[in-house]
């Protein structure tokens, strides 16, 4: 996985709550479409208009905000569906950090599992946030992961906070099947223990009628 | 627990690994592509719900099915997983068929790339949905790691009024709360209200725990649970099942426990309620008028509303029974049990869908449709006018290409009004599969206890 250490680019703000993983990639494009290839679909109804046109509107879609790999967007962004594709067609977009209010918790796990960053701010360092981004005029913002700061152009600091355990995981593009299978003794032991302890999690007959 | 990764981090073993045909597919190719192995295929269990046809005279064939369906039922028979097959016994939809079988136990740990995971903690297991790289992580190792959520505990008090529903205990929870209220939290639902309800209505109530922002909703076992679990075809048997009872009886939280957060709701206040936005929080009473945007807080909540007006296309102020309707979805992972089924049924008997409404029933599982045809509730809902469909996610979602047109109006009893959620441009009205009964026949959104009085 990509590690993710700092990153500086233009923050774009969608201010919006509730944008779930319906909004940021549609069903069928879920299905259909190859994860290299769900980028194109991102936010496909704010993104464009019926008739396939960008809409200008939409703030990724405005010079100032083109190419802008942080989102400063709205409280509980990415409830709804598990689907990990709504992460992938960010990422393809060229996100590579969101910051909210909250997340929906599926929709964060997943960022991890991307080298992608959810940072989650508290008021009233959020609305801090959107006054800088305001007077950023397309001048970009740094993220420091490792000292876990948001640096505005203006030289302001804002301090954020994530688990240890993510941020090591993030800095080092560590891929989590393989740190956790050089745990496959401690993984085989409980098992065994577990199967004495909890004989009936094992007892799966063959069902008669399956 | 397997050991502990620090930072209030675990890594935990999975005792039920249910996968289907989206992010389970995705996540076996992603292990065949790393030459990696399934480490426990008895736990693992395998179900092509979501992009299954409904239709009667389906042949099964097709780009999902060469992309979703066939490769998931490959990769699972070469791993050694448990496939249910279309159409057999046992096969239905992932939520439905775990507890259904016997497969969701109490005190069980249970993942699934599907948000509405949530469902099985309904018998008192901890149980939630995660993402593709989780889901090839479970699969992989046999494990999932997790850090200790928060625990919210939400306690239902009284007894609910003629016509009210679990669906409507949840709904109204979340529009009282919002649906960021549970994130970061596990909820146990608790109080007489809870214990009060069946096996399948405690189901409906933690299947839409993940709309309240929660991935994890659970409620203690009690005897209903245990009498449930009895008996069926994965059940533990003979001695197994008396030590896994004993086990079980452990499980319930401790009088005076900490929780980080509680909430109480008097059911009595209850009505039937109705979704009219694009938000499960964006929910009424039937009783009750669309919201105006201009009385809300904040100024982000009422560009929230305007938006969800425009695409459902009504007005603040409008009343919301007597708004005319398109189409009506019976089913999902949420309300399509034998007993969401009968509920539906008794208002149905002896009535007609109204001639311009497409009235669809999809019972989630075989064995649920079945067990309904053998009571001659499939007679009642064909009779009415109703489609007697085969079992899948079908209109929840879509993915299986079952879609209302744009500015079609449904109401379904399933979890989302996400916009574009039943199609594109589609609008969706959440409610108890009685309400959505009643609207069908009278062809608008409709008090379902108007049809209830004698």
């Amino acid at each position: 996985m990509e590690a993710f250490t700092h990153l500086t680019s233009l923050a774009a703000p969608l201010q919006r709550a509730n944008i779930d993983t319906d909004i940021i990639i549609p069903m069928d494009r879920y299905l259909t479409a190859e994860r290299e290839e769900m980028h194109a679909y991102a936010f496909e109804t704010l993104r464009f208009l019926p008739n396939g046109a960008e809409n200008p509107d939409f703030i990724l879609n405005q010079t100032a905000f083109r190419g802008a790999k942080i989102l400063v967007t709205g409280a509980n962004f990415g409830c709804g569906s598990s689907r990990e594709s709504a992460v992938w067609a960010l990422h393809g977009l060229g996100i590579r950090c969101i910051i909210a209010p909250s997340f929906g918790n599926i929709f964060y796990n997943n960022c991890f599992q991307n080298g992608l960053l959810p940072i989650t701010l508290n008021e009233p360092e959020f609305t801090q946030l959107l006054d800088q981004v305001d007077a950023a005029h397309a001048r970009p913002f740094e993220i420091n992961l490792e000292r876990q700061q948001i640096n505005s152009p203006d030289g302001e600091a804002l301090a954020f906070d994530i688990d240890e355990r993510r941020q090591t995981q993030l800095l080092q593009g560590l891929d989590d099947i393989g740190a956790t299978l050089t745990r496959l003794t401690d993984i085989k032991t409980h098992r065994q223990n577990d199967e004495r302890n909890r004989p009936w999690i094992y007892m799966t007959p063959d069902d008669p009628r399956v | 627990m397997v050991c502990n990764l620090g930072d209030g981090f675990s890594l935990l073993q999975v005792d039920r690994n249910f996968i289907h045909d989206l992010s389970g597919t995705r996540a076996l190719k992603s292990l065949a592509d790393q030459g990696r192995d399934v480490r426990y295929p008895d736990l693992t269990f395998a179900c092509p719900d979501h992009t299954v046809s409904t239709a009667a005279d389906a042949n099964h064939s097709g780009e999902r099915y060469d992309v979703c369906v066939d490769p998931l039922r490959a990769l699972a028979r070469e791993q050694g997983i448990r496939f249910f097959e279309i159409g057999e016994p046992g096969f239905g939809i992932i939520h439905v068929i775990g507890p259904e079988l016997g497969l969701t136990l109490p005190g069980t740990l249970i993942v699934c790339g599907d948000s509405h995971t949530s469902t099985h903690g309904a018998l008192g297991a901890l149980a939630w949905g995660i993402g593709a790289s989780e889901v090839a992580h479970a699969l992989a190792t046999g494990c999932v790691i997790q850090q200790k959520p928060k625990r919210l505990r939400v306690t239902f008090e009284g007894n609910l009024q003629l016509g009210v529903t679990a669906k409507d205990m949840i709904l109204y929870l979340i529009g009282r709360e919002g649906v960021a209220a549970g994130n970061g939290y596990a909820i146990e639902f608790a109080g007489p209200a809870i214990a009060a309800l069946s096996i399948e209505e405690r189901m409906t109530l933690c299947n839409l725990s993940i709309e309240m922002g929660a991935k994890i909703g659970m409620i203690a076992p009690d005897d209903k649970t245990i009498s449930y679990v009895q008996g069926r075809p994965y059940a533990p048997t003979g001695d197994t099942w008396e030590q896994a009872v004993a086990h079980w009886r452990t499980l319930p939280t401790d009088d005076g426990a900490h929780f980080d957060h509680e909430l109480s709701i008097d059911v009595t206040l209850i009505e039937p309620q109705v979704t009219w936005g694009t938000s499960p929080e964006q929910v009424i009473a039937v009783t009750h008028t669309v919201p105006s945007p201009d009385a809300q807080s904040s100024v982000d909540k009422q560009a929230a509303y305007t938006n969800a007006l425009t695409y459902v296309d009504l007005k603040a102020g409008e009343k919301i029974d007597g708004i005319k309707i398109d189409h009506v979805f019976i089913g999902s992972c949420t309300n399509s049990r034998l007993s969401d089924l009968r509920a539906a049924a008794e208002i149905a008997k002896g009535r007609n869908v109204a001639a311009h409404v497409t009235a669809w029933v999809v019972p989630g599982s075989v064995d649920v449709k079945i067990a309904a045809e053998a009571e001659g509730l499939d007679r009642i809902f064909k009779d009415a006018g109703f489609q007697w469909r085969n079992p899948g996610c079908s209109l929840c979602v879509g993915s299986n290409g079952e879609t209302i047109g744009a500015g079609k109006r449904c109401v379904s009893t399933s979890n989302r009004n996400f916009v574009g959620r039943q199609g594109k441009g589609s609008r969706t009205h959440l409610t108890s599969p009685q309400m959505a009964v009643a609207a069908a026949i009278s062809g608008k959104i409709t008090d379902v206890r108007k049809m209830m009085e004698r």
